[in-house]
């Protein structure tokens, strides 16, 4: 059992990679190191053990932190029962355990064994807080009601409750829980069905006519901005839009008169919701979320629960400040920042990599380029956000508002922060990695390729686009990964170029033209910023900061292994079977 | 030198490929195809070649031996420019492409290389297929054409005695053949765009002696079309294959003569020293 070093060369057998934690335990095992260790080998040994006490601490940090934020983050949607409780100072709660604790010791209580529990009572609009301490020794009693229900709902976050009335215009059900209970598992596909139609209207149509009527707007704008109103078709094409401007206004009327009727009718289903205090709140169906009696739950039933809280994580938009719902603007917001971020930064840094490696004459120049390039890679992020936000949002982006939006001043197009411009600052905080790492490809291309596309007859330009250029693609695929990596998980410049709490549309949508890069956007980066330092209700978010982080250490991974993917496939072209 | 070259003045730079004359008869002393006059090389400070004077016949087998170090490869980059790209190195002295002047600085260095084919010591096929390799030089050329590619393609194996190996595989990885096919393919990939002039850099080195021979033999064949430089260390392979051979030592050129005048009677004592392997 000894650990397999090549002792001539000091390495460690890379054929076979458990020795390396065998040499770890080995080395620290006492019995082992009296009966065979000499102190010549333990001495020779030394920077083979450190090699591996490194890579110890780098694995275990790795799996601390991986652990930490997979135990915290992926237990956060599994339904957990609902515990009523009776306290010795008369008091009557319903809720989850949230966190336990011993009690503090200059809490005088009953020495430091006493512990106690933090549960989430929920009813914020009624308790005015969500969470209370109870130490446990004044519990009286402790019970699973099985009809206690959990609400989630779309404002005030959750219920714990009973549920004591469901009122329809057919009637009114009340009294027998069970009955009411299936009441209200009957209503809430038809409340769906509205609240869908009544958001359908709200979003799409309403949001379509206010971007016909803006475009009209616009189009007058323009027609006053340049000056002269007093031609025939001036006037004319002023009177069309006018026009339209007043059809479309009278279809939002009628529009909104439905609406009205619509968000009337879905008024009139209702549910009233008991606290374990007696306390009532009345609310529309509609604005239930996710309904579900955990401690009747099966075992299935909770999988179903933690799917569909999963689902509307990953795919929904946030409600209730972020703090509650999905992150799906901020996913979307992330990746096509960091493929944007990619597109543009490839080319740049490659072109740069070609020009100081192949083109440029090697001198001081040269040199100093290239250590200017370097140090690049060292400035503080929030100094290339400072610089995105004086260079392109405000003098690109002002300069393109001034010439080719002009009727949309005073507001911003492209002059104020955008994906856009998020991106190319994270462009130009990524360049070095890729120059370097493009450099380092290009020196390793053999110079035999180049000599021989020469005297192929090739100019320099062919050669290098030809053949040096397709040879050191996998190494501008790893600087792309080293990129990517870091432009993704960069959020102190964004904070400054683009990204926002709350981005009302997305980057991409149904109206024309599609990709609106000028918008703000999300980013799951300063999503977990915002909701874990900035929301008020810190004990609650807390769970979707590290949901947020897990997803984003996902998409990290995710665009990583595309990369690597395809180089991979690359490197296979430029293996020999025997050379 | 007998036939001491014509030395143009360098005004006229049009690329001009002469009609070939039918193969010279046996006995008939061929034409010239590259004449040296003067070269001398420096790498900085360094002389590599000094002074050498030589005219390479054209349609023969003309191999350069010497000690390393002596030059050899300087010179025979020199016949296509390769060296170019080499910073800080320094050419006096001329050489002439049937009768026009390679250094002339109007002249177009790539249409050299396009007449002046290489070969190098290190078997250096592109990461493409074998198909992409051969095609290269006529792509790079602006040829697009599918069956005029493809013919050439087939020509230039066969001639290179690859086609028969490969004809099956042409869209592998030319990195998957095997050593001396990987050199053969280099060889149809030069003569794919019809040089005049084919040069080979210690092209055996590295190969195992059944490849060297297949290289060998092929060498016999393609001189019926191309003026032929080998450089080699390998003096048995200059005897065989060579029709003249060229004596370098430390960047002179010592003795230049018919390879069976210069194996077996040497005018020189460094030459007779070296081939009978007193030193080097």
């Amino acid at each position: 059992m000894r650990p397999r070093l090549n002792l001539t060369s000091g390495r460690i057998d890379p054929e076979r990679p458990s020795t390396l934690l065998r040499t770890l335990i080995l080395s620290w095992s006492k019995d082992e190191r009296s009966r065979r260790v000499t102190p010549r080998r333990v001495v020779s040994q030394l920077p083979i053990q450190l090699t591996g006490c490194m890579l110890a601490i780098a694995l275990l940090m790795i799996v601390g932190l991986m652990g930490l934020i997979l135990c915290q983050g992926l237990g956060t949607f599994w339904p957990q029962p609902l515990w009523e409780l009776t306290t010795s100072d008369q008091g009557r709660y319903l809720g989850l355990v949230h966190r336990r604790e011993p009690i503090p010791a200059d809490d005088h209580a009953q020495g430091a064994r006493a512990q106690r529990t933090l549960y989430r009572i929920g009813n914020r609009d009624v308790y005015e807080t969500d969470f209370v301490w109870i130490n446990d020794q004044h519990i009286l009693t402790q019970s699973r009601p099985t009809e206690a229900v959990v609400v989630e709902r779309l404002e005030w976050g959750p219920w714990y409750g009973f549920i004591s009335d469901v009122k329809t215009p057919e009637g009114t059900v009340s009294g027998n829980r069970e009955q009411v209970w299936a009441a209200l598992l009957r209503q809430r596909p038809s409340a769906r069905q509205r609240t869908r139609v009544i958001r359908r209207i709200e979003r799409r149509i309403i949001g379509d006519l206010n971007d016909e009527v803006e475009q009209h707007r616009l189009a007058i704008r323009r027609l006053e901005l340049r000056g002269r109103l007093d031609t025939p078709t001036e006037q004319r094409q002023l009177q069309r839009h006018q026009h339209a401007i007043k059809v479309l206004e009278q279809r939002y009327a009628r529009i909104a008169d439905s609406l009205g009727q619509q968000r009337a009718q879905d008024q009139a289903y209702r549910v009233v919701l008991t606290s374990i205090d007696g306390r009532q709140k009345e609310l529309p169906i509609s604005a239930i979320v996710r309904i579900h009696q955990p401690n009747r739950l099966s075992w299935c039933g909770r999988v179903a629960v933690y799917a569909d809280r999963l689902r509307e994580f990953v795919f929904d938009p946030p409600r209730e400040a972020n703090t509650e719902g999905g992150v799906a603007p901020a996913v979307f917001g992330t990746v096509l920042m960091t493929l944007l971020m990619s597109v543009a930064v490839v080319p740049l840094g490659v072109l740069g990599a070609l020009c100081l490696h192949e083109y440029a004459k090697q001198g001081p120049l040269v040199s100093g380029v290239r250590i200017a390039v370097n140090n690049l890679a060292g400035v503080p992020s929030i100094v290339f956000g400072v610089f995105g936000l004086g260079f392109f949002c405000y003098l690109i982006g002002g300069t393109i508002d001034r010439f080719v939006f002009p009727e949309r001043l005073p507001t911003p197009t492209f002059g104020g922060g955008s994906i856009l411009w998020a991106s190319l600052t994270l462009a130009l905080m990524t360049v070095p990695v890729i120059i370097v790492a493009t450099e380092e490809a290009l020196a390793a291309v053999p110079n035999g390729l180049r000599e021989a596309s020469l005297a192929c007859g090739a100019s320099k330009f062919q050669t290098v686009w030809r053949v040096v250029l397709p040879a050191a693609i996998p190494g501008v695929l790893t600087g792309t990964i080293l990129a990517m990596a870091r432009g993704a998980g960069e959020v102190a410049p964004l904070m400054i170029t683009g990204v926002v709490k709350l981005a009302p549309t997305m980057p991409l949508d149904h109206l024309w033209p599609f990709i609106h890069l000028e918008r703000k956007f999300m980013h799951l980066g300063f999503h977990i910023y915002d909701v874990g330092y900035q929301s008020t209700n810190i004990e609650a978010s807390k769970a979707m900061v590290y949901m947020t982080t897990l997803l984003l250490l996902g998409i990290v991974v995710c665009l990583n292994v595309t990369a690597m993917r395809i180089r991979g496939q690359w490197r296979q072209r430029f293996h020999s079977a025997d050379v | 030198m007998t036939d001491q070259p014509r030395l143009t003045t360098g005004q006229t730079v049009t690329i001009r490929r002469p009609a070939r004359p039918p193969a010279a008869a046996a006995g008939e002393p061929p034409e010239t195809a590259i004449a040296i006059d003067a070269l001398s090389v420096w790498y900085g400070k360094v002389l590599a070649i000094n002074q050498v004077t030589m005219s390479i016949p054209e349609r023969r087998v003309t191999a350069l031996i010497g000690p390393s170090g002596c030059g050899k490869s300087t010179l025979i980059r020199c016949l296509n420019r390769l060296n170019d790209l080499i910073e800080g190195l320094r050419i006096t002295g001329r050489i002439l492409l049937h009768g026009q002047e390679i250094f002339d600085p109007l002249l177009d260095v790539i249409e050299l290389r396009k007449r002046v084919g290489m070969v190098f010591q290190k078997s250096n096929p592109f990461p493409k297929s074998i198909y992409d390799n051969v095609a290269y030089g006529l792509r790079v050329n602006g040829e697009q054409r599918r069956v005029v590619l493809d013919r050439v393609v087939e020509d230039s194996l066969k001639r290179a005695a690859l086609w028969d190996e490969v004809k099956d595989r042409l869209r592998t990885n030319a990195l998957r053949l095997s050593g001396g096919q990987q050199q053969r393919l280099c060889i149809a990939r030069a003569i794919a765009i019809e040089p005049e002039v084919l040069l080979l850099d210690e092209p055996c080195s590295a190969l195992d002696p059944i490849a060297t021979a297949k290289i060998e033999e092929l060498l016999y064949v393609l001189k019926e079309r191309y003026t032929i430089v080998i450089v080699t260390h390998n003096m048995q392979q200059a005897a065989r294959v060579s029709d003249v051979t060229g004596f370098l030592l430390m960047g002179q050129l010592v003795e230049f003569d018919a390879t069976e005048k210069l194996f077996t009677t040497p005018r020189d004592p460094r030459t007779e020293a070296y081939i009978t392997g007193r030193f080097g």
